[in-house]
This record gives C-alpha cells, sequence and structure tokens, in this order.
C-alpha cells in the first residue's frame, strides 16, 4: 500500500490531506483564510497559513492514525495560484520530502481538481468544466492532456460572482451555508437585458459585470441584477459546454471546482444533460472547494507514473497552466 | 419529409425538400437552461442576423450555403444543401496531401470572409463542409458579425487553432500552415500579419500563460 500526504495552498485554503491507493481518504484537515473584506489578500492569505500549518499537519496526520513515518510520498500544490500562498506548501513540502527522506510529488492544483472529481464519480471520460474564483475551463483528456476546449477570457466565473455581490454591498462573506450571496439575492428577481457573450467556445464576464454595476446604478433593483446576471453568465457557461459536448463527441459532464457547489448552477448542467442525452456528474461539495486530498490523490496517480521532483527544483509555478501537464494514466 | 441529421450544440438540422429542391433545414431549439426571455432574444437575434450575413457573404463570393427561406421568430433557416463531408471528418480520414488542400480551401474561405470584415464566431472544423466539387463551404454563421477591428478576425483564428489542438493535435502544426497560406494570400501580408499578432496577444490573454510576464510591482 502506498500513502501520500498532499499539501494544497494556493488560494485561501491551506489544506493537508493523506489517501492511500486503495484507493481511500485518510484524512482530511483544512484551514481557510477569510478577509474580513474585500478579496483575497495574498500576504495575509499566506500569513495566516503559516500560523496555522502545523496544526493541520498535526489534525491531519492523527486523524490518519500515522505517523509521519509511514507517509510514503508527499505530493505537494506548486501552481497555478497566488505566489505568496503558493510559497507556504511548497516550503513545507520540501521540509517534509528533505528531513524526512521522503519522495516529492509535483502536483498541476487544475489537475487535481479533475481528478478528485474523477474518483469521487462515475464519470470515465467527461467533457470536464472546472470553474471556480480563479479558474474557467471547459476541458476533456485528449492524447495525453486535458486540452482546453474553451476558457474565460477575461475574469473567471466565481471571480464574476464575488466582484458582482461585493460591489452590491451584500458580501463578504461570499458563501453562507453552502449557497453564494448571488443566489440569496438572485431570489424574487426578473429577468431584465445584459450583455450576452460567447465568442466560440470562450465566454466572458467582465463586460457583464460592468453592465450589471451600471444597470444597478441606474436604479434596477438588486434582485433583478442579480437574478440577470446570474442567469447570462451560467447560460453563457452552459452554452460553451454544450459546444464542447457537440465538438468532441463526449457522452459525459463532469462540474468541479468551488463553484460546482452552486445548485442552481447544477439545475442548469441537468437540464443541458437531460437535453443532449448524456450523464451528469458533479463533484460533492466538500471536494468541490480546495483541498488537500485531491492533491494526495492526484500525488498518488503521478508518483505511481514515476513524476517525482527533487526539493531543490520544487519552485512553485503562478502560472502554470492545466494543459501544460503530461498525463498518464 | 424531413430527417434530423444534426443535433448540434445551437440548433436542430435537418434535411429535407423545400419547392422541390433538396434542402437543410435549421431550426433554433429552445434551451432548457436559458430562462424564456433570454432565449427567445438569442434566439431570434442570431437566426436574423445568420441569413442576413449568409445572403451578403454569397451574394461577394464567398462560399456559404444560398438561403432559400427565413423566419427568425421560430429561429428557422432553410438553405440548399451542399453535397460533401464535414471537414472535421474528412481531415481524419484524408491523405496528408489531400487534407492540406481541404484546409489551403478553408484558409481561402474564411480569409474571403475577413476580407469582408466578418468574424464567423465559432470557426471549427466541424462547421465546414468539403463539398464534392472539393470545394469548402462555411456552415453555422450564427455568431457571425460584421467588425471594424480585427480584434473578432483575431479570436476566429484562435479558436481555429485551439480546435487544431484539442481535435486534430496530432497533426496541427501542417494544417495550420496549409490554413495560413492561403489565408494570407487572400487577406494580403500586411493585414494578415497584423491579425497573427493580435492572435499571438490573445493567447497570452488566457489564464496562467508561461510566457506572460508577471506584472512588475512598483
Amino acid at each position: 500500500m502506498v500513502i501520500v500526504l498532499g499539501v494544497e495552498s494556493t488560494a485561501h485554503t491551506f489544506g493537508i490531506g493523506i489517501v492511500s491507493d486503495e484507493p481511500r481518504i485518510l484524512a482530511d484537515s483544512r484551514f481557510n483564510y477569510v478577509p474580513a473584506r474585500g478579496g483575497i489578500h495574498p500576504r495575509e492569505a499566506a500569513d495566516s497559513f503559516i500560523k496555522n500549518a502545523p496544526s493541520v499537519l498535526r489534525e491531519a496526520l492523527s486523524q490518519a492514525g500515522l505517523s509521519i513515518d509511514s507517509i510514503d510520498v508527499v505530493a505537494v500544490a506548486l501552481g497555478p495560484g497566488l505566489g505568496p500562498c503558493l510559497r507556504v506548501g511548497a516550503t513545507i513540502a520540501r521540509a517534509l520530502s528533505i528531513y524526512y527522506s521522503k519522495p516529492l510529488t509535483p502536483v498541476n492544483h487544475a489537475v487535481a481538481h479533475i481528478e478528485i472529481g474523477r474518483m469521487l464519480t462515475d464519470a470515465r471520460d467527461p467533457l470536464v468544466v472546472y470553474i471556480s474564483g480563479g479558474n474557467t475551463v471547459i476541458t476533456a483528456k485528449q492524447g495525453g492532456r486535458y486540452r482546453v476546449f474553451g476558457e474565460t477570457l477575461d475574469i473567471a466565473l466565481g471571480n464574476f460572482m464575488d466582484a458582482l455581490v461585493r460591489e452590491l454591498g451584500l458580501a463578504p462573506p461570499y458563501v453562507v451555508g453552502g449557497i453564494h450571496a448571488i443566489d440569496r439575492c438572485s431570489e424574487g428577481g426578473r429577468y431584465v437585458e445584459l450583455p450576452y457573450v460567447v465568442k466560440g467556445q470562450d465566454t466572458s464576464y467582465s463586460g457583464l459585470l460592468t453592465a450589471a454595476l451600471r444597470a444597478y446604478r441606474s436604479g434596477v433593483r438588486v434582485e433583478d441584477i442579480c437574478f440577470s446576471a446570474r442567469e447570462v453568465a451560467y447560460s453563457s457557461l452552459v452554452e460553451v459546454a454544450e459546444r464542447g459536448l457537440a465538438q468532441l463527441g463526449k457522452t459525459e459532464i463532469l462540474l468541479v471546482g468551488g463553484v460546482a457547489a452552486s445548485r442552481y448552477l447544477v439545475e442548469k448542467f441537468k437540464a443541458l444533460a437531460e437535453y443532449r442525452g448524456v450523464e451528469l456528474y458533479v463533484v460533492p461539495p466538500r471536494y468541490a472547494v480546495d483541498n488537500g486530498v485531491m492533491i494526495a490523490w492526484t500525488g498518488m496517480l503521478m508518483f505511481k507514473y514515476g513524476v517525482t521532483i527533487e526539493p531543490e527544483n520544487a519552485v512553485v509555478k503562478q502560472r502554470w497552466r492545466l494543459d501544460a501537464v503530461d498525463i498518464y494514466w | 419529409m424531413q430527417r434530423v441529421i444534426y443535433l448540434g450544440a445551437e440548433a436542430l438540422v435537418a434535411e429535407g425538400e423545400f419547392l422541390g429542391r433538396k434542402a437543410v433545414f435549421k431550426l433554433r431549439l429552445r434551451k432548457p437552461y436559458r430562462v424564456l426571455e433570454l432565449d427567445r432574444e438569442i434566439v431570434s437575434r442570431r437566426t436574423a442576423a445568420e441569413a442576413r450575413i449568409m445572403a451578403m457573404l454569397r451574394e461577394r463570393g464567398v462560399n456559404v450555403p444560398r438561403i432559400l427561406f427565413v423566419d427568425p421568430l421560430y429561429g428557422l433557416i432553410v438553405m440548399e444543401k451542399v453535397e460533401g463531408v464535414v471537414l472535421r471528418d474528412a481531415l481524419g480520414v484524408l491523405s496528408g496531401e489531400k487534407a492540406c488542400r481541404a484546409m489551403a480551401e478553408f484558409g481561402r474561405e474564411v480569409g474571403a470572409m475577413h476580407k469582408l470584415g466578418v468574424a464567423h464566431g465559432d470557426i471549427t472544423t466541424s462547421n465546414a463542409v468539403l463539398s464534392n466539387e472539393d470545394s469548402i463551404y462555411i456552415l453555422d454563421l450564427g455568431l457571425a458579425k460584421h467588425v471594424e477591428d480585427i480584434e473578432d478576425l483575431a479570436v476566429d483564428l484562435h479558436l481555429l487553432i485551439r480546435v487544431l489542438e484539442s481535435s486534430h493535435y496530432a497533426v496541427k502544426e501542417d494544417l495550420l500552415k496549409c490554413f495560413m497560406r492561403s489565408y494570407r494570400s487572400v487577406v494580403g501580408v500586411d493585414e494578415a500579419r497584423k491579425i497573427f499578432e493580435r492572435v499571438a496577444e490573445i493567447r497570452m490573454r488566457g489564464r496562467y500563460i508561461e510566457e506572460r510576464k508577471v506584472r512588475k510591482v512598483n
């Protein structure tokens, strides 16, 4: 049996997960940085990670009932993400690897979101829709890579949702009880026209954000703004996904990433799946958001195919594209 | 008698007869994932725009199917049938040389369209037909529009490169060369260079591009 400890620290979550190759999740410990106001402040997030990392690590080992000696491999998310945050995880992973003489495996955070989705659902060869605060990507595995079929041309979907509710004075906190502020303020809203942008296979949300805020300032009701902005943003994403299904001939859709926890978006994808006669899989909410388990699990896959890195070479890559990673499995 | 031949991302496409000739019926279906108002707006806007642009392109000598009938409110366009094979499928079976010739034809048509200031908006190898006479017809102009700036023309090429990367990754470079050579000859060397430079720029705007410099901190 191989046991992998994975370290996640790309954005607002410092997480450590431990998995075995049965496959089984042995531990899942997390610390979440929540900004007092505004969005993520990278250095503040990193500082909070440094303070909390030791207890997150201790907690993970105690959940698994293991000592560090029983760990076979250390995996770490080296990117993409925020530099200061990434460096905390990378430093800890390198230290563990060197001090305890464990092999170190580099993991791409985006690949990890997809692989944990595949591990926890029955999806076999899906069109993957990866949506989070920093990513909006439609992708599928073709010829040993996750090829990017479509993506946002400007801001990510989660980023758009956060920025909108923040500017409307409704957040932070952005998500309460698993429900995003944009869903709360959409209740009772009616559709008003906002710019719907699909450029081929790509979406774009920055123009929509500007137009929605302009409409708000001109006196349109806040619930109508929320409802319509959400409607337009989600619909354009689903339309792009539909194009991906048609072009790539896939019969499964897999939703991963933090925004996959949005029930309203899942409803829209359900409608698409039913309409096109394809299967929809959604990563469970707990693993939709950033976590160490997905890094550990992807590290397991990478390690089994011989991917390791010397600690002195394990530098963070803030812009490490999904389609730059060779997928051997 | 009509026969559904394709349920695309955008519309249902059926074959049949219209006024005694072979025709293709393109019907934009209501999408269950969009609210009614938004859906209606998108369907009628795109149907009318598509028909208008197809008629203009055809008149100016670009290979697109001839329009026979249009009804924007129902989202219906009836057009003549082009006998041939979808380019995506053709590229999978053609020899290197023939595939190159098909891509060159494709480049010529896209170039001619761009020269008229029209961006396609969804230019993939699924949206082109290699006719029985070995010419390429451009289909699905539902997202096409007149543009002032080269930005949207560059987005077309950016998308096409992406499609080659995702659907034809093994032979991407060769196919792209064949396409670009004839594209350049139609739009002109200077204009083509400007567009290619913009394509490179658009690529850099994608998320997490390594070549892009990290913004300098003052």
